[in-house]
């Protein structure tokens, strides 16, 4: 029994569970949290899961609130796959959502070629924005959590700027409320719908198709093979030829660059406008942070971010209804999310601690082996 | 008014009263995130330690009156954050900066729903702590209005300077934290246990990141809003760096920063002809830049970021 157990315990395969381990620990606090709060933590979670699962429409909100955090995850993938930290997703997204609606108000082209022509200009400009702290990095030794953080509030000063000003809806300027949005977009720059009435748009497809992508830039070209090595031995990757600082240019522009289509794809697909609420997350909805979690919940693995991103929608979705349901405000599931990036990352010590045990016990063997081997080769005495 | 007058000895003076008291918060947060980096961890989380400090102070200065016992109590809960904080980046070796954010998560959505459940509005205190007048020295003129009129917690802030530098120069405990940020082996070897340092700086860091959440909602505001810190945990963090890990870099970093902040309200209150998203921006421009002149000149803490394992 207790052999059985250990092997358990020393299954390779576990590894790929410890994210949902995590997620279940993260669960069982929060449970805590509800009765703390004098909730039944069974009536919240099911009101979250009906919320999030209950019919067609609270389906689709969920994938559509899953797009984003996919879309942003896959750059946290790039990124931080090269060991380079990019927390500037949030601004990534303003920038890009920020561009691909200012090119959708100037331009009147049919839509076959202003949409993806639109879409693109996201993409550019959200790639722009990582690339600053990239080259900052790579050439001038600035620590990116910094500067991704610093270009984040720059890109919300940005944005209720011209929100607010020049790219304000000609309507709302004159209104009493003065909303910082604008205009809306014509239908040319419209996302299909998938499943109408409800809002699920053609971006998950979008969404999907780059994952694919992902994985194969990542694991089978070169360019892939080149930013993993940078992540796990910059020295010998430069012992290898590898330009190291040019590879963090290229994670972090590719970062942005995806993170910069969730801001166009949002808009293209949603509300055909850009609005926010003065707060620094009015337009993200903290999609920067919640696609970090996405990534690491997803083992940095693009394909892992899929179902990764549809947990961390349903769970943002869950949250409101649990909200209307239970009155638990809905930043209870912002706590949870927390806890699930701690314990994901905690948990790589069970990992470590199982390696080094293979490695001491296969070293013994080895030497043990040695013994026997030195015993039967020592030629008879006498 | 008009801009002209932003030059007048008064408005000047003004501005750089309001600097000093907006460099409390990131004086604290930043000489203890200092010290987490001096022994070897980054901390992340202190953006989320400074809500959660800020909002455990005013609540309880809200209830029972008394600041002195909001700022406790902050400290108590920012001691709790710190030392998870320990437990998982320092025994479990957690990766410092995905797990830092992880802490700033949890201290932002906790905040927050503290908020709504216990407050569920916006509240304003008048019990919080006021300027305290030094004596004599206040008299000065110009210079006492601008150091000695200050409330406590900025007063505190600027004594932690010196404090720390004493403490990580001129004693035992200083010199063992550098030990163990630059060379746990060797530390280790000669008896250091480089794991109980950094629980220590990683706890004390929670202490004063709280502090800092304290020197804003019961000190400087008198005001708990959801994510009332916008970021400035992690310009904490940057100031570090911008001081090369040195108490007196950090001073002035943070002071430098803060004036930048200072002037920029009062540019908005003057009526400067710049759309005011701007002039907020001037401070992190600011601090982007200023990165990149000091960055790489100054070496950071050799262990920084690498968990210690005893080979």
């Amino acid at each position: 029994m207790k052999r059985f157990f250990a092997r358990v315990l020393n299954a390779r395969q576990l590894d790929n569970f410890l994210p949902i381990v995590a997620a279940l620990a993260a669960f069982v606090i929060g449970a805590g949290m509800l009765l703390l709060m004098g909730t039944n933590p069974l009536t919240a979670y099911r009101a979250m899961f009906s919320g999030a699962f209950g019919n067609q429409n609270a389906l689709a909100e969920t994938i559509v609130k899953a797009v984003p955090l996919l879309l942003i995850g896959l750059g946290i993938c790039i990124s931080f796959r090269a060991k380079v930290m990019n927390i500037g997703a949030e601004g990534q997204m303003i920038v890009g959502g920020l561009i691909s609606v200012a090119f959708g108000l100037a331009v009147d082209w049919p839509g076959w070629l202003a949409l993806p022509l639109g879409l693109l200009i996201g993409f550019l400009g959200g790639a722009a924005w990582g690339a600053i702290p990239g080259i900052l990095k790579a050439y001038f030794n600035v620590n990116e959590i910094l500067s991704t953080v610093m270009m984040n509030a720059i890109a919300v000063q940005l944005m209720n700027y011209l929100l607010g000003g020049p790219l304000m809806d000609p309507q709302q300027a004159q209104a009493l409320g003065k909303l910082p949005e604008t205009a809306r977009l014509n239908e040319a720059y419209h996302l299909a719908r998938l499943l109408p009435p409800t809002r699920l748009h053609a971006g998950v497809l979008i969404a999907l198709a780059l994952s694919f992508v992902v994985y194969v830039l990542l694991f089978h070209t070169t360019l892939g093979y080149r930013i993993r090595a940078v992540g796990f031995n910059p020295f010998a990757s430069r012992y290898g030829g590898i330009r190291v600082p040019q590879q963090v240019v290229i994670a972090l522009l590719l970062s942005g660059a995806f993170a910069g289509l969730a801001g166009a794809i949002q808009i293209y697909g949603l509300n055909y406008r850009m609005i926010t609420d003065g707060s620094p997350t009015g337009f993200t909805g903290g999609a920067g942070f919640n696609g970090i979690v996405t990534a690491l919940f997803g083992g940095l693995h693009p394909l892992g971010a899929i179902p990764a991103s549809f947990f961390f929608g349903a769970l943002l979705v869950g949250a409101n209804a649990m909200q209307r349901v239970t009155q638990v405000p809905s930043s209870f599931v912002t706590v949870l999310n927390g806890m699930v990036v701690i314990f994901v990352v905690s948990a790589a010590i069970w990992k470590e601690l199982r390696e080094r045990q293979r490695r001491m016990a296969f070293a013994t063997e080895t030497s043990r082996l040695a013994e026997l081997a030195s015993v039967s080769e020592t030629p008879p005495q006498g | 008014m008009d801009t002209s007058q932003l030059l007048s000895a008064t408005v000047l003076v003004g501005i750089l009263t309001a600097g000093i008291r907006l460099a409390s918060p990131y004086l604290f947060a930043a000489i203890g995130e200092m010290f987490g980096q001096r022994s070897g961890v980054l901390n992340l989380g202190v953006e989320g330690q400074m809500l959660m400090g800020a909002f455990t102070a005013f609540y309880v200065t809200l209830r029972t009156g008394n600041p002195w016992l909001g700022l406790l109590a902050a400290m108590a809960v920012g001691a709790l954050m710190g030392l998870a904080m320990a437990v998982v980046s320092v025994t479990w070796r957690a990766v410092q900066g995905i797990s830092g954010i992880g802490f700033y998560i949890v201290g932002m959505g906790l905040s927050e729903l503290l908020f709504k459940t216990l407050l569920g509005e916006v509240k304003v205190i008048n019990t919080g702590f006021n300027a305290v007048n030094i004596p004599l020295l206040s008299q000065i003129p110009v210079l006492g209005e601008i150091f000695f009129r200050q409330n406590v917690m900025t007063y505190l802030a600027f004594t932690l300077v010196p404090v720390a530098w004493f403490v990580l120069y001129k004693t035992p405990l200083g010199l063992k934290i550098r030990a163990v940020g630059e060379n746990p082996h060797a530390a280790d070897t000669l008896g250091v246990n480089v794991a109980h340092i950094r629980y220590l700086t990683v706890t004390m860091g929670g202490v004063f990141s709280a502090m800092a959440g304290a020197a804003l909602s019961v000190a400087n505001l008198n005001v708990f809003q959801e994510n009332m810190t916008a970021g400035m945990g992690f310009i904490a963090v940057a100031l570090v760096y911008f001081g090369g890990w040195r108490p007196f870099g950090v001073l002035f970093g943070a002071l430098l920063f803060s004036m930048v902040m200072a002037l920029q309200i009062f540019m908005q209150v003057y009526r400067v002809p710049v759309p005011s998203e701007f002039l907020i921006m001037m401070p992190y421009v600011l601090t982007m830049i200023v990165l990149v002149l000091t960055v790489g000149r100054v070496r950071a803490p050799a262990a920084l970021t690498k968990p210690f394992v005893r080979e």
